[in-house]
């Protein structure tokens, strides 16, 4: 096959962030806006050249009211990707192919997320009677997306020999990262192994520092062709390979009913984005795995193909996630477990900052940069490089 | 049993009415495939092998393994906080192994959801079906500890 026609046509050139918090008193339309416009000026681009606008459909503030708020320009592109935290690359990955098929020359991805809000959380929305496919699960008392993972966690501890130890590697890997990162909500917190294993249950064998925070804020990209990225102020981050993946008979989150639960949405995107790429597994210096809880890190280590299926959680071992001397650096602005919440969005614009040279957790000349989205539901990736 | 405040399925569900009727009977029954015979549970209106719309309802055996489990502890809805940590098991059947229903382990069709020690659950052990009826039209399949079993 020769090379894919899609690579390296596209580039991230702005990033932006608005503070991670909680409580803030920023609607999530403006943390939106506070984002986007971060990211316009952090690329040198104006609002009224921005013409494509991709976003998660479970966004609150809509293409409409964004373009309204920033004084974009007419648009003449624009899309929302589904299932929550699998839709980050996606919407970048959209973003990219738009700009590369000329469907619009300046396109903008975005998340903002309030997790105070009561629609952030639509587990805690009771309704009277259960429709659809969470009848199959919730009236069981699995009620949360953390329930639904520790289901699949005991399943792979029991298939695996993965133990307590494999999860406290990623917990403390992130939390090291974020140790240096001044944006991280959990910045000037360490964290010992001796704290993991003592935290406080939240659905066995899952504790505490299993899972990922609970973040209100916002990040914003700015993706065009890699012509015009080449006169813009930043190293371009160049979108060397995309890819989605939605298993057959995949169901979302509770996905125990097909043939193999354990072979998640990352073995379906993740040897499509390798087929589409000039690098291999082994040729990533770094990583941005997409970790709402830990047990996503050894399951999507085994799915993108850094090791064989079930040596996911050995794989973790003698610090291989810990910058600087790991085998793979992975989540090093420290992710959605030590950085912010923000469905995974930080990840895309670490990675930028890897192929930048700007991390605080920086690896020497990344040549590139995996970025996953949400592995349990339908998922995206997305792989940088300089 | 008290159910203000837990989240009870929709018994009229199109896809999923017969499967909550055969409960109401306590039977347990999975759906298939009218043309080809596939089984496929969570129940849809379409096979996903032959196309076919056409729906039967196969009752099994109500026997099956613990094919995985968890324990969730608060922060949780009050209803299920009120009876944290409680247990969720996944059941693999054993009419069917492809077919897998979450439920509980309790002691018996009135047991309490954290009646059985966690610590004492264990992937693979054998379990049988209880139904237990909390409302006119709501029975959950439940599971327990076969009498004289190999469970605990």
């Amino acid at each position: 096959m020769g090379r894919d026609p899609f690579q390296d046509r596209t580039a991230i050139v702005g990033i932006g962030q608005t503070p991670f918090g909680k409580g803030l008193a920023d609607s999530e339309l403006a943390l939106a806006c506070r984002a986007i416009a971060a990211a316009l000026d952090d690329a040198g681009v104006r609002p009224n050249e921005v013409d494509g606008l991709v976003c998660f459909s479970m966004e609150d503030g809509r293409e409409v009211e964004v373009a309204r708020n920033l004084g974009l320009g007419d648009i003449t592109f624009f899309t929302q990707v589904g299932y929550g935290g699998g839709a980050g690359c996606a919407t970048v990955g959209h973003a990219a192919l738009a700009v590369a098929t000329g469907r619009c020359d300046v396109a903008v991805a975005w998340r903002a997320r309030k997790r105070a809000a009561r629609t952030s959380r639509p587990w805690s929305q009771v309704s009277e009677r259960i429709r659809g496919h969470w009848q199959w699960s919730r009236p069981f008392g699995v009620l949360r997306p953390v329930d639904e993972i520790a289901l699949l966690t005991r399943r792979y501890m029991h298939t695996y020999g993965a133990t307590r130890d494999h999860l406290a590697n990623v917990a403390l890997a992130f939390r090291k990262h974020a140790n240096r990162n001044p944006a991280a909500t959990m910045h000037d917190r360490p964290l010992t192994r001796e704290e993991y294993l003592a935290a406080r249950w939240i659905s066995e064998p899952l504790c505490l520092f299993d899972n990922c925070l609970e973040t209100d804020g916002a990040l914003a990209v700015v993706v065009t062709t890699a012509e015009r990225a080449a006169d813009l102020r930043h190293r371009p981050a160049y979108v060397h390979a995309y890819a989605q993946g939605l298993p057959r008979q995949h169901q979302v989150m509770t996905n125990y009913f097909c043939d193999d639960p354990l072979l998640g949405p990352s073995w379906v995107a993740g040897p499509k984005l390798w087929s589409r790429s000039e690098f291999r597994p082994a040729d990533v210096p770094v990583a941005q795995l997409y970790d709402a809880f830990s047990p996503l890190i050894p399951l999507s280590l085994e799915g993108y193909g850094f090791c064989g299926r079930g040596e996911g959680a050995a794989f973790t071992e003698d610090g291989a996630l810990e910058w600087p001397d790991g085998r793979l650096p992975t989540n090093t602005s420290g992710g959605g477990m030590s950085e912010a919440y923000v469905h995974g969005f930080n990840l895309v614009t670490e990675a930028v900052r890897q192929i930048r040279g700007t991390s605080t957790c920086q690896v020497p000349d990344a040549a590139c940069c995996l970025v996953t989205s949400g592995e349990g539901v339908p998922t995206s990736a997305l792989l940088l490089r300089r | 049993m008290t159910v203000e405040g837990w989240l009870l399925p929709d018994t009229e569900d199109p896809d999923a009415a017969e499967f909550w009727a055969a409960c109401r009977e306590r039977r347990l029954v999975v759906q298939g495939c009218a043309d080809c015979g596939a089984r496929r549970m969570p129940p849809r209106p379409m096979c996903p092998r032959c196309r076919s719309l056409a729906v039967r309802w196969d009752e099994v055996s109500g026997r099956g393994r613990i094919w995985s489990f968890c324990v969730p502890h608060p922060p949780l809805l009050p209803a299920y906080a009120a009876v944290a940590p409680y247990n969720a098991v996944i059941v693999e059947l054993e009419d069917d192994p492809a077919i897998r229903l979450v439920g509980n382990l309790v002691t018996g069709p009135d047991g309490a959801l954290n009646g059985v020690d966690p610590a004492s659950i264990r992937i693979g052990e054998p379990v049988e079906v209880v139904f237990c009826r909390l409302t006119d039209d709501v029975t959950l399949p439940r599971w327990r500890r076969p009498a004289g079993g190999a469970g605990g």
